[in-house]
Formats: C-alpha cells, sequence, structure tokens
C-alpha cells in the first residue's frame, strides 16, 4: 500500500485537492467542507515536503501519466525549481486554510462556505498543476483552472466592486491563457510536440524562424499578464482589494508566484537563454518595464487610502525586483528572483492576513481603521509591522535577504547594475514610506475606541506562523538560499 | 494568389482574432466583450485545426490500405481548449448578471459612475 502511494505521489500532488473539490461540492456542511479542503492541503504540503526531499537527494523526477510514456503522453516533471515552489504552494495553501475558516465567516455568506472552498481548493489544483506538469498544453489547462477557479473566489468579495474586479481580470486573464494557447499551438507547428523536454530538443533547429519568434512573443505577452508584470498590471489593485481577505493572501502569496514559475520554464527550459536574450531583445525589455514597475507601484501604494490597495501595489513593484533578478542572465541574479518570489509570499501572506484580522474586527482595511491599533489590536499590528520590515529590506527579516542578493547580483552588471541597484534602494525607501503612514497610525495616534479587542487566536496563529517565518528565512537562509541556488544552477544548465 | 488563397484560413484566423480583440477592448457593453472574447478565443480554434490538414491525408481512423492520416491531436486539444472557453463564457455571463443586479446596468460607463471599477 505505502508502496503504491510513494511511487504515485506526483499523481497524488494534484490529485489530493482536485478530487477533494467535487466532495466538499457535495457535502455542502460547512465544517465537514472546511475540514476536508484542510486535509487535503495538508496532504498535498505533505506530498510536496517529500517530493522535495527526493528531488534533492535523487535529481529530476519524471512521472508518466497513466503509464503513457513521454513525449506521447503527458509527463509530470519535478526540478529542483518546481519542487521548491510545489512546496512554496502547497504550505501557503495549508496556512491559508487554517486562516479561511474564521475570516470568511465575516466576509461570505454562511450558504456559499463550501462553494468557497471547492474553488479554493480547484484553483490550488490548478497552480500545483501549472508547478509540476512537463507538457506544455496541460499547463495551458491547469492555468485555465485556477485561472477561472480565482475569478470565482474574487467574485465572492462583500463589496459590490468585487465583481467588476472580478469581471475586468477575467476579461485579461482569458486574454492572456488564449494569447499562450497561440504561442503553443505555433510551437506544436513547428516541431510537432508539446512536451517541453522535447520541445527544449526539437526547437533549435526550427530556431531561426518567424513563428518562433512570434510563438515567443505571444507566450511572453500572455504569462506577463497573469503575472502582472507593469503595465499589464491593471487586474491587479481592484483584484486583491476587493477580494475576501483569504483570497487575497491565497492569490497574492501564490498565482503570480506560480505565473513567474511558469514564465521561467518557458524562458529557460524550452527557448533557453541563448535564443530568449541573445535573439531577442528580452532582457533589456524585462529591465526597463520591471524598474518601472518598482517605482510606479511604490509611488502608486503611498496614495491609496485602503490599505489593501497599498500592499497590492507594493505586489507590483515587489514583481520587478523578482523580474529584475531574472533578467540578469546570471545564476546569482536568477537565484536572487528565485528567493524573492519565496520570501514575498510569506511576507505578503502575513501582511494581507494582518489586514485580514483587522477586516474581521473592523470591517473594513482603511487607513482611519488602523488609528490606535498599536494599542487594541497589539498582536496583529505587530505582526504587521514584521511583514512590513520585510518589504522594506530591514536586516534579520527574510526581505533583507533577497534584497541583499539582488543587489549582489547586480553588481557584476556595470552601468545597468547601477540602475539596478539605485532602483532597489529608492523603491526600499518608498516601501518605508507606505508602510510608516499605517504604522504611523496604529502606534501614534488616538484609538477610537478603547475596547481591546485583539482578532480571535483562530487568525492570530496563522498570521504569526507567517510572521515567524518572514524572521526565520531572514536568519537561517540555509533552506531558501539553497533551494534557489539549485533550481537556478539547474535553469542555467550549470554556466554560471 | 497562393499568398492569398494558400493561406486562406490563417486569413480568417487574423481576420477573428483581430475582431475579436478590438471588440473586447473597444465594446463598454460587458455582453459584447464576452461575444468579443469568444471570437477571439474561436480564431485560435481555427488555427489549431488549420494545423491538423495534412494534404491528401485521410480522416483518422485506422483502415485497411490508407497510409497518410490528417493529425488528431490539435482536434483533442481544441474539444479541450472548447470546454475552457465555455466555462469562462458562463462564468463571465454570470458575473454579468450579478453586475446587472449590483448596478442596474451592463455598460461600463453607468457602472462606473455608480463607483464600479472597470
Amino acid at each position: 500500500m505505502m508502496e503504491v502511494v510513494l511511487a504515485n505521489l506526483p499523481a497524488l500532488q494534484v490529485l489530493l485537492p482536485l478530487l477533494t473539490a467535487p466532495i466538499c461540492f457535495l457535502v455542502r456542511k460547512n465544517g465537514i467542507a472546511w475540514l476536508l479542503a484542510f486535509v487535503a492541503t495538508l496532504g498535498s504540503f505533505v506530498v510536496a515536503i517529500n517530493l522535495f526531499e527526493q528531488v534533492s537527494n535523487e535529481g529530476v523526477l519524471s512521472y508518466t501519466m497513466g503509464g503513457w510514456e513521454p513525449p506521447w503522453g503527458i509527463e509530470y516533471r519535478i526540478d529542483e525549481l518546481s519542487a521548491f515552489v510545489l512546496m512554496l504552494v502547497s504550505g501557503i495553501a495549508t496556512v491559508t486554510l487554517a486562516f479561511a475558516r474564521k475570516s470568511i465567516a465575516k466576509e461570505i455568506a454562511p450558504q456559499s462556505f463550501a462553494l468557497f472552498y471547492t474553488a479554493l481548493l480547484l484553483c490550488l489544483a490548478g497552480l500545483l498543476g501549472i508547478t509540476i506538469t512537463g507538457d506544455a498544453f496541460n499547463l495551458f489547462v491547469f492555468l485555465e483552472i485556477s485561472s477561472l477557479s480565482s475569478y470565482i473566489l474574487i467574485s465572492f468579495g462583500k463589496d459590490n466592486r468585487a465583481l467588476t474586479a472580478s469581471f475586468q481580470y477575467l476579461i485579461m486573464g482569458t486574454i492572456g491563457a488564449t494569447m499562450l494557447l497561440i504561442g503553443i499551438g505555433f510551437l506544436y507547428m513547428m516541431t510537432g510536440t508539446l512536451n517541453m523536454a522535447d520541445l527544449a530538443a526539437r526547437l533549435p533547429e526550427v530556431m531561426d524562424t518567424n513563428t518562433v519568434r512570434a510563438a515567443f512573443a505571444f507566450i511572453i505577452v500572455g504569462l506577463s499578464i497573469k503575472l502582472a508584470l507593469f503595465p499589464l498590471h491593471i487586474w491587479l489593485p481592484n483584484a486583491y482589494g476587493y477580494a475576501p481577505s483569504t483570497v487575497t493572501v491565497f492569490l497574492a502569496a501564490t498565482s503570480t508566484k506560480v505565473a513567474l514559475y511558469a514564465l521561467l520554464r518557458f524562458i529557460f527550459t524550452i527557448f533557453g537563454v541563448e535564443f530568449a536574450f541573445g535573439e531577442m531583445p528580452l532582457q533589456f525589455i524585462l529591465i526597463f518595464l520591471s524598474v518601472l514597475a518598482v517605482f510606479s507601484g511604490s509611488l502608486t501604494a503611498i496614495f491609496q487610502t485602503n490599505i489593501k490597495h497599498v500592499l497590492a501595489y507594493s505586489s507590483i513593484a515587489q514583481i520587478g525586483y523578482m523580474m529584475i533578478g531574472v533578467a540578469l542572465i546570471s545564476v546569482a541574479g536568477l537565484s536572487a528572483g528565485i528567493l524573492h518570489m519565496f520570501n514575498h509570499a510569506i511576507m505578503k501572506g502575513c501582511l494581507f492576513m494582518a489586514l485580514g484580522c483587522v477586516y474581521y474586527r473592523h470591517g473594513s482595511a482603511r487607513i482611519e481603521d488602523f488609528k490606535g491599533l498599536g494599542k487594541t489590536m497589539p498582536l496583529t499590528m505587530a505582526a504587521f509591522v514584521v511583514g512590513g520590515l520585510g518589504l522594506i529590506g530591514m536586516p534579520l527579516t527574510a526581505g533583507f535577504i533577497s534584497k541583499w542578493y539582488l543587489v549582489m547580483a547586480a553588481l557584476e552588471h556595470g552601468l545597468a547594475g547601477a540602475v539596478i541597484i539605485f532602483s532597489v534602494l529608492a523603491g526600499s525607501l518608498l516601501a518605508v514610506a507606505y508602510i510608516w503612514r499605517v504604522v504611523e497610525a496604529a502606534y501614534f495616534q488616538a484609538p477610537g475606541n478603547d475596547e481591546k479587542v485583539e482578532a480571535p487566536m483562530a487568525l492570530l496563529i496563522p498570521t504569526w506562523a507567517l510572521a515567524l517565518a518572514t524572521i526565520y528565512f531572514g536568519i537561517d537562509t540555509q533552506l531558501s538560499v539553497g533551494a534557489a541556488t539549485q533550481a537556478a544552477e539547474s535553469l542555467m544548465g550549470g554556466t554560471p | 494568389m497562393s499568398v492569398v488563397l494558400g493561406l486562406f484560413n490563417y486569413w480568417i484566423v487574423i481576420a477573428l482574432m483581430m475582431t475579436g480583440f478590438y471588440l473586447v477592448i473597444a465594446t463598454s457593453n460587458l455582453i459584447k466583450k464576452i461575444i468579443g472574447l469568444n471570437i477571439f478565443q474561436t480564431s485560435v480554434f481555427i488555427l489549431y485545426i488549420s494545423i491538423a490538414k495534412v494534404k491528401g491525408g485521410a480522416a483518422p481512423i485506422l483502415e485497411e490500405g490508407t497510409e497518410l492520416y490528417a493529425n488528431p491531436l490539435p482536434h483533442v486539444l481544441i474539444l479541450t481548449a472548447i470546454v475552457v472557453g465555455i466555462a469562462t463564457t458562463a462564468l463571465g455571463l454570470a458575473l454579468i448578471v450579478r453586475i446587472k443586479e449590483a448596478y442596474g446596468s451592463i455598460e461600463e460607463d453607468d457602472i462606473r459612475e455608480k463607483g464600479g471599477t472597470t
């Protein structure tokens, strides 16, 4: 029995949430649905940890779905990067579900709870599927599974604007996914295969054609929409801002990260560094847009009154940092990008959870709700400050580590590096400005009413789990830096 | 001549794709946006189906004496993509129903006036 389970771990990774979703839908009992969802997510987290250990001991894992050999059948392929992302996504999902139970009680009608968990599980299954699959078309299908369920999740928001935000995301997301489909179609046209490893082997022969160049452009633009790379980010602030707190936590910490993973997969594994950065001017475009993302995201964040919007715009800036790392085309830069993806997921998860706690007590997360919260909700605000320090990049938090590696990587790049270092530092200063506004309101202004109303434990424990993780990964970097460097090395093919 | 007639399918694909894309961007009516999105997706379906055609190939059913078959795989892929497209349309329309309930309109300008974000 155990052997069968162990041999089919890669399939279980996706199937656990995917199959639990319809069960949640059928039982319709709120408590049971939550328990099922939590157990399934926890199960997939355990599977992900197992896979991560296997990959770091034995190298790349290949699993043939239904026994059909690649390149004909669908192959699940887990290398250092996908194992790392799988662990991140399923780990965040577990913490999010622990948070969800209490949080959605205030934000969603009770008869929709089971539906909510169904959509959340489907979204998780889609994200894990994107990460684990070794088949380009399969990636598109999983992308659509996760996207469709995230539109549903966003539309659960209490505010009517959640509906229009979700609709706008649906339009942009579908255009992005369809562009990915066009790109994959062009690749299939030229090579006759959909398996990623096979594509990588066959593409060099036909590299010098406009069809492949067009495929590349379509795929990059399509995924950049899902990734919310400036200037394709306009769906993100409203989607994060009006979605229920739990959904914001989950999407902010996982969905853009997985889109980044898919982009890395296409650029580095399928097209290869030489084509992507040698023949195409991708490096200049990415660095230019990322630097703009850092500035525009951070500057816009300062002027928002809804703190959820502040953090959403800050996400756009942080995505800029990740892309800068990727665009440096060195192992150091790439591992800084992957590291920041990991650290940012934890920090943003912590911050949005703290907002969820505030929302739970105050019914909104506007700047005026934060007045005096340092006194009335000390634990929530302390977690917020930890996450905020992480965003700024204070030493002893996870954010410092990834920015440090990013600056170190940029130092090797002369003038462009100087511009990058300047924008990282300026972005951090701007982060001080928008985090300070909240801190100032919370600690230096008198509360509206003096009653001590800390958020319930069920919300505080997950929040603090992520806050402590923010500190932990700022001190003990063995796991995160080690995994990111290994992933970057395998993506770059061992060349520095 | 062969550029026009020989690549006829692909010209249709481009025309449909641009029509759909333009509709999504230009119209302010939400239903029309969804229709535009549908046309955009349909163009990609035709693109895939066109790839599958093999000159002189028979329908991909195993038969004595037939050597050359059309490629069945793109059809299967597109079957999946059609399902995805239908799900997107259904979800989009469901959202429009709720937007109409909330704002009393499906025109972007009206919704924006009433405080929606489009």
